[in-house]
């Protein structure tokens, strides 16, 4: 859950953290596709010239940096349970503690600030549509702002991660 | 795809990041009772049938200086909607590609882009270029950079 403490920590990351090629060709090769093989990091490795502890090791030390969130699986959207885009306009001075009592949901799993009227932007999930309606009921209550309720209603990308060279 | 109980259970160990260790996937059976080649056929079968997008390594962009995250909204007309939206989903550097409904008066957009860049003055360039290289100045837009990160993690269904 985001306290003040790690949103404060997150913003005053100014400098980007260097990769070198190894860690950029395992970053951009393998944000899809990962082996379906006994030993994917091992398999990983072969193809890159490493070896298996050391792409461990890298994996490892960006997922505690931060840089990768995870290795596994991106779920199509509403395959799994259901989820919406949605955003509240929120006067400015209010806006860290409104955003702070909507990343307390643990339905929400974004939750960012956007440059407009419509200031804060959150994806929702549940299990199903009910609970999700219920949900941004009880944040409208809770908050006093009204949700732009923004589902999904088709996708035209495929996903096939971020090309580190855009 | 219909997804049974143990599905659920494989989803719910798996959607947080797999082990990294040198048998994930066998990690990952012996807590929900699965051998390793049930564990992988699963998985593949989730992947075919598109329940997963992708397996692999989810990068936070923000981290690696791509500070400057565009959702540009167009209010594209009906008929326009399904031709356009292929037409930028498939650009490489547009990450997300979505149609979502109007809500008039207050929000008249159906189409969202999401394009992230390591400065917002090259962002903006590029979108002037798609603008032009696309024919898409009769089409009203607005570009949304993102502010402060309050929360981001994978979502979590179960």
């Amino acid at each position: 859950m985001a306290t003040p403490a790690s949103i404060m920590r997150h913003n005053q990351t100014k400098d980007a953290i260097p990769l070198n090629d190894l860690e950029k060709r395992l970053l951009n090769e393998y944000q899809k596709g990962l082996p379906l093989s006994p030993t994917p990091f091992r398999d990983i490795a072969e193809r890159l010239g490493t070896s298996e502890a050391l792409v461990l090791k890298i994996l490892d030390r960006l997922q505690k940096l931060g840089v990768v969130s995870r290795v596994g699986p991106v779920f199509k959207p509403r395959q799994v349970g259901t989820s919406t885009l949605a955003a509240m306009a929120v006067p400015e001075a209010l806006l860290e503690s409104v955003a702070e009592r909507i990343s307390a949901y643990p339905e929400v799993n974004h939750n960012y600030e956007r440059e407009d009227h419509y200031n804060l932007w959150f994806v929702v999930t549940a299990p199903n549509q009910q609970r999700l309606e219920q949900v941004l009921q009880e944040m409208e209550r809770e908050t006093g702002y009204a949700i732009l309720n923004l589902p999904l209603e088709k996708q035209f990308h495929i996903d096939l991660g971020f090309p580190l060279w855009c | 795809m219909v997804l049974n109980e143990q599905d659920y259970q494989l989803i719910a160990e798996i959607q947080g990041g797999l082990p990294l260790t040198s048998h994930p996937y066998a990690a990952i059976g012996e807590r929900i009772g699965l051998d390793e080649q049930a564990v992988i056929d699963r998985i593949d079968t989730m992947l075919t049938s598109g329940v997963i997008k992708r397996l692999g390594i989810v990068v936070r962009h923000r981290e690696l200086g791509y500070t400057a995250n565009a959702m540009v909204v167009w209010d594209v007309p009906d008929e326009r909607l399904d031709e356009l939206g292929e037409r930028l989903g498939a650009l490489e550097c547009i990450t997300l590609c979505y149609q979502r409904p109007r809500r008039l008066p207050d929000w008249p957009y159906n189409l969202f882009c999401m394009i992230h860049g390591q400065e917002r003055s090259k962002v903006l360039a590029y979108i002037d270029r798609l603008v032009e290289s696309q024919g898409l100045s009769d089409i009203p837009h607005k570009v949304l950079f993102s502010g402060r990160r309050f929360k981001q993690r994978g979502a979590r269904y179960q």
